[in-house]
């Protein structure tokens, strides 16, 4: 939907769209400002006086951050490499064929993430309980994986919806197998919407809580350490620091992802 | 591949290709539907058997029983454990957590949807990447930091008081929480700090299928319907808003679900009356009662099945 820029805009619309957004961020600032807070024990506001004491602190001195800082690491890098490869299947042939029960196929895609996390997480539970098997990094990666693929199809189906069927036409009349037009045709154009999927993935793996409190056993991710922090603080002026670092992190995805999906559509524009 | 096409060769041939990989290449594209399976069996075989065949186990668990007495879990098929579900202060605990979801859906919709329109509707170049980026950000911002971060808020020693002290309100904040059911020694264990941290958390998931659909909407069908003599008024609720409802059924499928299954927010923020997920988590964990657990997980199965079938029907699919 496009307008004239000269069209008046109702001021109510802009105050409830502008206060929307407040709504959404300054909450976010607000960690930010805690993070310099010298006051240790309550959330006192304003905060007493500042000071940059607690990110030495927690750098220096709360050895159980970096554990599970890298297992988290470890287990989103291998979630979202299994996401990629499993995401792009199921969108190449979901969007290609038509073939009977394809809607139900596509609503199964979609199930992990539409239905609670917790269902989630109770059910690979049970299912490892049944079959015997212990809790490792390997139960973590399997659950989020599980969720990961969702993230890439979505990503990836949108984009395979958009690519132009003559190209793969013209690239297979001018005598490339189908391999070669994978390569040469087809991966260039779903490049960056992969790549903004892997992104996506990589962040909601290293942010995921819900499912991994019960694939975990006695590991735990950085998501694990800051939720037995909020329960039981032990240094609150660390948890923020943590905090912030995490919102840092994510940042950078959000960003990277947001650039390459909006080069994405000069790319796939052929089929428009 | 060029040697293919030479003047004293026709340009086809069946066997111009020679290597192992054009082969199946050839056979696949002569056998599409076997290419289609070929691609779809491996992810469908991890959400079919790793997916499913857990749900599926644990709904079979629902069908067994705890021993009371033992608190062995007795694996014999029973329907003891749902009438189990039907005693009244679990039946409570469904509606409690159902009532929520309803209303941070509602809440969520009402906040987004101006944002999503101005967006949609007005915003160009910089401004609209800018409402994009500030959409996003919140959304894959952590989870755990968004709810910490009200819990700040919330706090008794919090901002929100002292901006009371400050407006001199402080009597409302405190006649807020001495009303009965809502209020509590502070916000941050009320279900008004509750519900605030989940509206707060999921508000992305519903701007951003309402400004999908948004953008769908045709300039075409805003000038015909004012060239047919529509108010403003009149186009947004008869043209606009229609065309915008799969984006707020697809949005409420993220906010409704989330919240049914979240045990995490009203454990942190909240009061002591449990909602489903906490349910789940202590049956499964401390109590060890697996069946009932299970038995309390097929309740918002089976309103998110409703809830997707109905959605699909309304076209919601079309703008996640």
């Amino acid at each position: 939907m496009s307008s004239e820029p000269n069209q008046d805009r109702p001021l109510g619309l802009r105050i409830a769209a502008i206060a929307g957004l407040l709504f959404m961020h300054l909450p976010l600032a607000l960690i930010i400002l805690y993070a310099f807070t010298t006051e240790e024990k309550s959330f006192q506001f304003p905060p007493p006086g500042y000071t940059t004491k607690w990110f030495w602190v927690a750098w220096s001195q709360r050895p159980d951050i970096w554990p599970p800082l890298y297992l988290s690491l470890e287990v989103a890098a291998i979630a979202t490499f299994l996401a990629l490869i499993f995401g792009t299947l199921a969108a190449a042939a979901l969007s290609r064929a038509k073939f009977f029960g394809r809607e139900t196929i596509s609503l199964l895609f979609v199930l992990p993430i539409a239905l609670p996390g917790i269902i989630t997480g109770i059910s690979l539970r049970s299912a490892f309980d049944i079959m015997g098997i212990d809790f490792s990094i390997w139960t973590i990666v399997l659950g989020h994986a599980t969720f990961c693929i969702v993230v890439v199809y979505n990503n990836a189906i949108a984009r395979f919806r958009r690519l132009s069927g003559n190209l793969i036409e013209a690239s297979m009349d001018l005598g490339a197998n189908g391999f070669q037009t994978f390569r040469h045709v087809v991966l260039p154009q779903i490049g960056t919407a992969l790549l903004a999927g892997g992104m996506l993935a990589f962040a909601l793996s290293f942010d995921e809580v819900i499912v991994t409190t019960f694939t975990a056993g006695q590991q735990s991710t950085l998501p694990i350490w800051m939720l037995s922090e909020l329960i039981r603080p032990r240094q609150r002026p660390v948890t923020n620091v943590v905090a912030v670092f995490v919102i840092a992190v994510t940042l950078v995805p959000i960003l990277v992802a947001y650039y390459l999906t909006r080069e994405g559509e000069h790319i796939g524009g052929s089929s428009k | 591949m060029s040697q293919a096409v030479t003047a004293d060769r026709p340009a086809v041939t069946v066997d111009r290709r020679e290597g192992i990989l054009d082969r199946i290449s050839d056979f696949l594209i002569a056998h599409p539907k076997l290419l289609t399976l070929l691609l779809l069996l491996p992810p469908l075989l991890w959400i079919g058997v790793v997916y499913v065949g857990s749900l599926f186990a644990l709904l079979l668990q629902s069908f067994y029983s705890l021993d009371d007495y033992s608190g062995l879990i007795i694996h014999e098929f029973t329907l003891s454990t749902y009438a189990q579900l039907l005693e009244t202060a679990n039946l409570q605990i469904i509606l409690r957590t159902v009532m929520m979801a309803a209303l941070v859906t509602l809440a969520c919709a009402i906040i987004a949807f101006p944002v999503a329109y101005y967006a949609a509707r007005y915003a160009r170049g910089w401004v609209k990447a800018l409402f994009y980026l500030a959409v996003m950000m919140p959304l894959w911002s952590s989870y755990l930091v968004k709810i910490y971060a009200w819990k700040l808020i919330l706090a008794k020693e919090g901002i929100l008081t002292w901006l009371a002290n400050g407006l001199h309100l402080s009597w409302l904040l405190d006649g807020i929480l001495a009303v009965p059911i809502l209020g509590g020694p502070s916000l941050s264990f009320s279900y008004i700090g509750t519900f605030l941290v989940f509206v707060y958390i999921w508000i992305p998931y519903m701007i951003l299928p309402i400004q999908a659909a948004l953008e769908r909407v045709p300039v075409n069908y805003i000038e015909a319907s004012a060239d047919l003599g529509a108010e403003p008024r009149q186009t947004f609720w008869t043209v606009i808003f229609p065309l915008a409802l799969p984006g707020i059924i697809a949005g409420s499928i993220f906010t409704f679900s989330l919240t049914l299954g979240d045990y995490i927010v009203p454990t942190i923020v909240g009061n002591s009356r449990l909602m489903i997920g906490q349910a789940v988590y202590t049956l499964q964990g401390t109590a060890g009662n697996i069946p009932l657990a299970a038995a309390f997980t097929v309740v918002p199965m089976t309103i998110m099945g409703v809830y997707l079938w109905m959605a699909k029907r309304m076209g919601a699919f079309d703008v996640l």
